[in-house]
């Protein structure tokens, strides 16, 4: 994918400066500095315990940040700063607010069981956007239409395949029409012949401009369709580029190391 | 039945094979159903049972109206505060608020404890702790011996038992559920009455569909009140008076047989409703680091470097 459409010059959709993570006294983040501009798709890689998806959860706020910031769309994320200067914890509603705003896939679908492909995809459009049901079931066809799942939104997730219930996922998160898509590991929970199907819906994506984050394994799809590609090890960015410069001629030994063990599967 | 023996080619079929005798079983059974017929046998020809007076005596309006506005009354109005307050007490009890917490703990705690005859006895007595038997503005005297102090006694004692009930419901939903419907923007109330609860119902329905049944066993308790509009009280009244207490009692177990029965059927039902959407799930597997995209779809993305 070309990444030369990017415009870098404008101001960053998402800015994170200085990010800590602690749970209790064990660091997960230790200084996170990353910028993601509006169109961008960047692919977050590393080993396991890197923080990469604690980093991907401080923007949405599943969890609560310990040090910097982080803003999308130039508000801060979890606080208001105070005329004085001192951070003030944003209430629910707030918060509730700055999440309606970025779409979120998870490594487990986490599709509502209790309710059908069709209904889930409804159900945050009708809650949250205060959507007419007629608009929402419009839109929620359209986007089954969109991940090729016409036929399947009156069944429930236990019905579908793993790889079905991630597209309904991207669906759901798509209905809420974010500015930013976060994909925590999308493809680790499926079965490997199901894993080319979502990519296909993610790259679909990619390409029609939508801004994604992307912590994922897939080296092809980091290779292909990434803009950016950030390795982080040790809760730090090691190194970040376009995936030739981090996959083809990688500067730091970590990446080098880590390279060569995913490439050996 | 060619199928049964080898077939042609020597080879062998399907299998109709004897059942294994179980001697020990059969023994049981017949003890089991000599005990049956033996009480079946005692009900009808036994005099004292005078399975007519128990007839007319359940027929009889006091018992009726008993039933309905005592005892049905009681229980409908008993579960609906026991459940909203404990789901309320379980909330509360997981609330990252400390005081919210401790409350709850320490109804659940004091209303778990205390006999529910005792509460009874104590909430009929009640209005003589305070002036003109007035509380914050209620005539506990004019509330006491009527159905609603009934309600009061058993919604009370029932939503510590609730509270824990919905508690290990809520606790039973994935916490992926919780996260999903926030990342779509829903506040905490909206999580938890769209996504939560209705999950937690799988879990809650079928203990409070045994709670339900109990209370309306409990209503018998009532008589500690005392309630006098009561299908048990009724009852107990007229074998008290006609000196016929078995057959006036047969009739207020005929009742509760009835009652609970069709109690039970709609419990099935509630679970049928709120356990759809849970069809036997695909069953998924954790794949290596760096997965091969085969099979049917497009090979768009080659997994790993070569």
């Amino acid at each position: 994918m070309p990444s030369n459409t990017i415009d870098r010059t404008g101001a960053p959709l998402v800015k994170a400066v200085n990010v800590h993570k602690s749970f209790g006294h064990v660091e997960v983040l230790k200084g996170v500095d990353l910028e993601v501009f509006p169109g961008e798709v960047v692919v977050l890689l590393g080993p396991s315990g890197s923080g990469k998806t604690t980093f991907l959860r401080l923007i949405n706020q599943m969890e609560t940040l310990t040090g910097g910031r982080i803003w999308v769309g130039g508000e801060l994320i979890g606080y208001e700063e105070r005329p004085d200067g001192r951070l003030q914890t944003r209430k629910d509603a707030d918060i509730a607010r700055q999440r309606s705003r970025i779409g979120m896939v998870f490594q487990r679908f986490n599709l509502f069981p209790h309710k059908t492909a069709l209904e889930n995809i409804t159900e945050g459009q009708i809650v949250v956007s205060k959507k007419p049901k007629a608009a929402a079931i419009e839109r929620a066809e359209d986007l089954l239409r969109q991940v090729g799942l016409s036929d399947r939104g009156s069944n429930y997730p236990g019905q579908l395949s793993g790889g079905q219930q991630q597209r309904v996922a991207i669906a759901r998160a798509l209905a809420m029409d974010p500015e930013l898509m976060l994909f925590d590991e999308p493809t680790s929970a499926l079965d490997p012949e199901l894993v080319g199907e979502v990519l296909k819906v993610m790259a679909t994506l990619a390409s029609e401009g939508v801004t994604m984050i992307v912590v994922t394994h897939e080296m092809g799809f980091a290779r292909e369709v990434a803009d950016r590609v950030v390795f982080m090890d040790g809760g730090v960015v090691v190194e970040a580029g376009t995936p030739d410069e981090v996959l083809g001629n990688p500067q730091h030994e970590r990446t080098k190391a880590f390279l060569t063990r995913v490439s050996h599967h | 039945m060619t199928s049964t023996n080898p077939s042609s080619d020597g080879r062998p079929g399907t299998i109709q094979a004897l059942p294994v005798r179980r001697p020990g079983r059969m023994v049981g059974v017949v003890v089991v159903l000599l005990i049956s017929v033996g009480i079946a046998y005692e009900l009808v020809t036994n005099p004292a049972f005078d399975w007519p007076f128990t007839f007319e005596a359940m027929s009889q309006n006091t018992v009726i109206q008993g039933f309905i506005f005592g005892t049905l009354a009681a229980t409908v109005g008993a579960m609906i505060l026991g459940v909203g307050l404990g789901v309320g007490m379980a909330v509360m009890r997981m609330s990252t608020n400390p005081v919210l917490r401790v409350v709850a703990g320490g109804y659940i705690w004091f209303f778990r404890a205390i006999p529910r005859y005792v509460l009874l006895v104590i909430l009929g007595g009640a209005g003589a702790f305070f002036a003109n038997g007035k509380l914050w503005g209620f005539d506990i005297n004019a509330l006491s011996g009527t159905v609603w102090m009934a309600i009061l006694g058993l919604g009370l004692s029932e939503a510590a038992y609730m509270a824990e009930i919905a508690r290990s419901g809520i606790i039973s939903v994935d916490k992926g559920q919780r996260e999903a419907a926030q990342a779509l923007g829903m506040n905490p109330g909206q999580t938890m009455r769209r996504i939560v609860l209705p999950q937690a119902m799988r879990v809650i329905v079928p203990p409070t569909g045994n709670e339900t049944i109990a209370m309306f066993k409990d209503t018998s308790l009532l008589t500690a009140l005392p309630l006098a509009m009561e299908m048990y009280f009724q009852l107990h009244q007229i074998g008290a008076s006609t000196y016929k207490l078995i057959p006036s009692l047969m009739g207020a177990t005929l009742y509760y047989l009835i009652t609970a029965t069709i109690l039970g059927i709609g419990q099935s039902y509630l679970e049928k409703h709120f356990g759809r959407g849970y069809a036997p799930i695909p069953q998924k597997r954790k794949t290596k680091a760096v997965a091969n995209t085969q099979g049917e779809t497009p090979l768009m993305f080659p997994g790993s470097d070569h």
